[in-house]
């Protein structure tokens, strides 16, 4: 499975498929993608556990530390940012974001290009 | 103009002098450089044994990226010019105006036939593990070598590995080094009592390979061979002294190299440390003596004037399940000194303590079986005894010795050469809790064995420690448990909303769903409550390494009909699960992707089965014997009552996961005493124990009431359980509960029996209200289209499976595809980019 790298926004779901603070995975172009609704807004990131190398992140929970809203895996618990990906328990561990917007009620995704 | 500095080696030494050095070169006099052998930055070597226990190996890293130092992993060094003060590797040369050697040691492998056959490893590094773990598959018996502190661990990593696992030693006691003979004796029931079978006072003259060419046998001195598919040589270390020698250093009597009490060699622009180095002509195999001289050099070449204090040669082995400890003169070689020992047959505890010819100073000691007092003892070696000897060595539960009657002196954390006078500094300095304590003082960053003294020294100088579950909420536990009971709050917004802030976390939100999953709250995946479950308690299931999950269908008491094992069968064929029998009673049905739950549910459920909730923190089983219905010792039904208490408690959420017992006499074979709560027959009853754990610390559980009829008996655990699940901590198992609360056994007794605190009515109705409204999660979400949803792998392709869970096949099963893109690779820490 090589990941296209697109630059289109792909229709995931409609927004009320998403519950509050709970993740869903998606397959955008062939890339597992791990989408989330919170009070704070919709993010997506990558569902690959960087850490555990396991395709889980979608089953983490979210939360907040220090008040930025975060992500924690479910395998071995490590924290990530949601805003920016940055582990928050690892130094130099970060989890790929993509973009994420919500029109017409569908809640759509874009690959981040990546580096 | 900075100066450049060479470090050879990434151990754990070499790893904590160059922190020394950054941290105190403030002025930015040295650009560091530091070639690595191993291909993973500095990692946790004392604990290497625990990646067979589970944990992963990326958490034993010990290195902290720092952008300041250029560490070249995988690039040894080669050689040094001393003339030309050059280091070179493979891939080029590294001028040095100063040069660290920092190499440690390598196993030492007797020169013995057969030592080069493949399946014969050392236990040095995490590749070493790695190796032998890949080995170890499908292979049945292995051997160790050498029977010291290293041997041991080894061993009982063989035994983890699941193999017949022998060790040949060649003193005539296991641990000669650390252990008198007495301590031996009570080590050596230890290890046979976990099946590993000790072969001592003989030497290995050969190793025989079998018809593939990998080992197979040993032979030993006296004659007799022993099978081993696998050995590991664990017969001492040789300090790495080649770069040095090659330099032309002078090295140590024994080997080494050696330097002087400022850890400097002959070459004043070269210092050793750690292992590799012979301070004053001796090398220290232990990481406390280490890290004593990479503060020693980090301080020198900044121009102060450390010297080497001495060495720490306490130890204590880890991981056997077994506590042995030695501190000091071990051996009683102080002339005129005198021995205080203490064995007691019946709880296999064995220790000795060396005291000064007045019996005034405590010099050293062994400890075997239980070494709980081995902190406080360390920490007063070469003073007072804080306590009468009896009292220091009564088994756990007895007064024991407080870290409040050390002297200031009294080194609390050897690993770190910390002492008392330093922790109650940082205490008066602002340190309220332990982790404070851990990163002003490094206290507790090693080996860990003086964590529950920091705790008493907070206690000791009066800190209120923090109850506080998470930065989200100030109360612990307990007080959301009476908050959510007493307020009747439904929902975790609220509860966040009125008593605490943010949007919690992966601590907060599981404990808050244990609470209201205990209280009756309603199904764990309804409305809200749904976002607040782990993975396994959102999913019903088990998430396994790889992302699938795993389903464990209830078999109350372990008796199954042929019948709905067929069932099983057939589910697992069908799916093409792979298939174990649990250490419960159960049988675990792996590999299943969350799409496949449902389906896997509903053939379960259709055969008459229910959830086992092998995933959350709640009543997992009530084992059996098989009682007097066929044993012709049994006194009691057994299995009977097993399946009663596991049907009336199935369903119940704990701050823990709970296991329990019942065996039809006194030989107990269902094992109630490792578990939470157990039930033994006799003639006149049932005897009740609760406490008791297996897992990392073995605990036997505590007798609690005795000869109750079954209606006593079942009104005693209702209380219980009932009690522990609204007092206990997150995560807190039922010993540590008991253990922890003021008055102990005797106080649970009192509220529990003559309900003394008047909880009992509450707590009954309580339990009642649980009975009662038990229904199977499983078929609640069949039955549910809306939570049923959730079950797809991907949310816009629900009909495709995920594609990165693949399996390969062992044994005639399916397991986890081994090289599965990404998995077991080191995590990367930051580190600067390779410059040229
Ligand atoms: C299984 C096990 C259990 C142990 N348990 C305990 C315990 O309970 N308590 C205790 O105090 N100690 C224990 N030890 C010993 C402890 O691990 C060592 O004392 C400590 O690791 C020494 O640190 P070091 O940095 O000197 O050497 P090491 O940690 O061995 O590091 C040396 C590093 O240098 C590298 N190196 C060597 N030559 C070169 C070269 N030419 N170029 C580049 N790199 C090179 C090596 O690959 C290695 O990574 C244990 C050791 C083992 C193996
Ligand atoms: S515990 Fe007693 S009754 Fe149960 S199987 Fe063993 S011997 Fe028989
Ligand atoms: S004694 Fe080992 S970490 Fe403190």
């Amino acid at each position: 499975m090589s990941p296209v790298v697109t630059l289109d926004w792909m229709p995931v779901c409609p927004l009320d498929r998403l519950d509050l603070d709970r993740g869903v995975a998606a397959l955008v172009d062939g890339v597992q993608v791990a989408v989330f609704r919170t009070a704070s807004g919709l993010y997506a990131v990558d569902n690959l556990d960087p850490v555990g190398g396991a395709y889980v992140m979608s089953r983490g929970l979210v939360g907040s530390r220090g008040g930025v809203p975060t992500l924690s895996s479910p395998l071995h618990k490590q924290v990530y940012d949601l805003t920016t990906g940055r582990c928050l328990d690892l130094p130099g561990v970060t989890l790929t974001r993509h973009r994420v917007r919500c029109r017409d009620g569908q809640v759509e995704v874009r690959l981040r290009q990546e580096q | 103009m900075s100066e450049r500095l060479v470090v050879i080696g990434n151990g754990m030494v070499g790893q904590r002098f160059v922190e020394a050095l950054r941290a105190r070169d403030t002025g930015g006099r040295w650009r560091v450089t530091v070639l690595a052998e191993e291909r993973r930055p500095a990692y946790d070597r004392v604990r290497l044994s625990a990646v067979f226990d589970g944990v992963d190996a990326d958490e034993l890293t010990v290195h902290t990226p720092d952008d300041g130092v250029d560490l070249r992993l995988g690039e040894p060094a080669t050689g040094v010019d001393r003339a030309r003060r050059v280091v070179t590797t493979a891939a080029g040369e590294y001028p040095y105006d100063a040069l660290v050697l920092a190499t440690g040691s390598y196993a030492f492998v007797p020169p013995v036939d057969g030592t080069e056959l493949p399946g014969v490893f050392v236990y040095r590094t995490l590749d070493d593990l790695a190796a032998i773990r890949e080995h170890a598959r499908g292979r049945r018996t292995g051997a160790v070598i050498g029977g010291g502190l290293l041997g041991l661990e080894a061993a009982n990593a063989l035994r983890l590995l699941g193999l017949d696992t022998s060790v040949v030693e060649f003193a005539p006691r296991l641990m000669p080094v650390q252990v008198d003979e007495a301590g031996g004796a009570m080590l050596r029931r230890y290890v046979e009592e976990l099946g590993v079978t000790p072969y001592l006072g003989v030497a290995t003259t050969a190793l025989r390979p079998g018809p593939d060419g990998t080992v197979a046998a040993l032979d030993l001195a006296d004659g007799r061979t022993v099978d081993a598919e696998l050995v590991v040589v664990a017969a001492g270390i040789r300090p790495r002294d080649e770069p040095a020698r090659t330099a032309g250093l002078p090295l140590g009597p024994r080997g080494g190299v050696l330097v002087d009490a400022s850890c400097r060699t002959t070459d004043e622009r070269i210092w050793a440390v750690g292992e590799c180095a012979a301070v004053d002509g001796v090398c220290h195999g232990l990481v406390a003596p280490g890290y004593a001289t990479a503060e020693v050099v980090a301080d020198r070449l900044l121009g102060g004037a450390a010297t080497f204090p001495g060495a720490d040669t306490a130890t204590k082995l880890k991981l056997l399940g077994v506590d042995v400890a030695s501190f000091g003169d071990a051996h009683g070689v102080t002339p005129g000194c005198l021995d205080v020992t203490f064995t007691d047959p019946a709880t296999r505890a064995y220790a000795k303590l060396v005291l000064s010819d007045d019996a005034r100073t405590l010099l050293g000691g062994v400890l075997v079986g239980d070494a709980s007092a081995y902190p406080a003892l360390r920490a007063s070696v070469g003073g007072p005894l804080p306590a009468p000897p009896l009292a220091l060595l009564a088994p756990a539960g007895g007064p024991g010795a407080g870290a409040g009657a050390l002297p200031a002196a009294a080194q609390v954390c050897s690993c770190n050469a910390v002492t008392r006078a330093d922790l109650d500094a940082a205490i008066a300095g602002g340190a309220t809790d332990v982790p404070a304590l851990k990163a002003c003082t490094r206290a507790g960053t090693s080996c860990g064995s003086c964590l529950p003294m920091l705790k008493q020294l907070l206690d000791a100088a009066g800190v209120r420690q923090s109850k506080a579950l998470c930065e989200h909420f100030d109360s612990s536990r307990q007080e959301l448990f009476d908050l959510i009971r007493v307020r009747g709050i439904g929902t975790f917004s609220r509860l966040v909303a009125e008593h605490g802030r943010g949007s919690g976390c992966d601590i907060c939100k599981p404990v808050v769903a244990s609470i209201l999953a205990s209280l009756g709250a309603g199904h764990v995946l309804d409305g809200e409550q749904a976002s607040l479950q782990d993975t396994n308690d959102h999913f019903l299931a088990n998430l396994q390494r790889d992302g699938s999950y795993s389903v464990v269908p209830r078999i109350p008491g372990g008796e199954i009909t042929p019948e709905k094992l067929i069932a099983i069968g057939e589910v697992a064929r069908d799916f093409q699960l792979y298939t174990k029998i649990t250490g419960g009673q159960r049988i675990d049905l792996f590999g299943a992707r969350v799409d496949q739950l449902p389906q896997i549910w509903r053939r379960l459920v259709d055969a008459g089965f229910e959830s086992g909730h092998a995933y959350g923190k709640a009543l997992r089983t009530v084992k059996s014997c098989v009682g007097d219905t066929w044993c012709r010792y049994g006194v009691q039904d057994s299995v009977g009552l097993a399946i009663a208490l596991e049907l009336r408690y199935r369903g119940l959420r704990a701050p823990h996961k709970l296991k329990s017992a019942v065996s039809g006499c006194a030989r107990e074979c269902a094992e109630a005493r490792s578990k939470d709560f157990g039930v033994i027959a006799t003639e006149g009853g049932w005897n009740l124990y609760v406490g008791g754990n297996g897992g990392f610390r073995p605990r036997h559980a505590d007798l609690f009431a005795t000869d109750l009829s079954t209606a006593e008996l079942v009104t005693l655990i209702d209380r219980f359980l009932m009690y522990y699940i609204r007092t206990a901590d997150r995560l807190q198992r039922t010993a540590a509960w008991i253990e922890a609360m003021d008055g102990g056994l005797d106080h649970l007794r009192s509220v529990l029996v003559d309900d003394s605190l008047g909880l009992c009515a509450d707590l009954d109705a309580a339990m009642a209200r649980h009975v009662t409204s038990y229904s199977d999660e499983w078929r609640d979400v069949l039955e549910d289209p809306e939570r049923l949803r959730r079950f797809a792998s991907f949310v816009n392709a629900p009909g495709v499976p995920d594609p990165s869970i693949t399996f390969t096949r062992e044994r005639g099963q399916p397991v986890p595809a081994r090289d599965a893109g990404h998995r077991r690779q080191p995590v990367v820490l930051g580190l600067p980019e390779v410059r040229r």
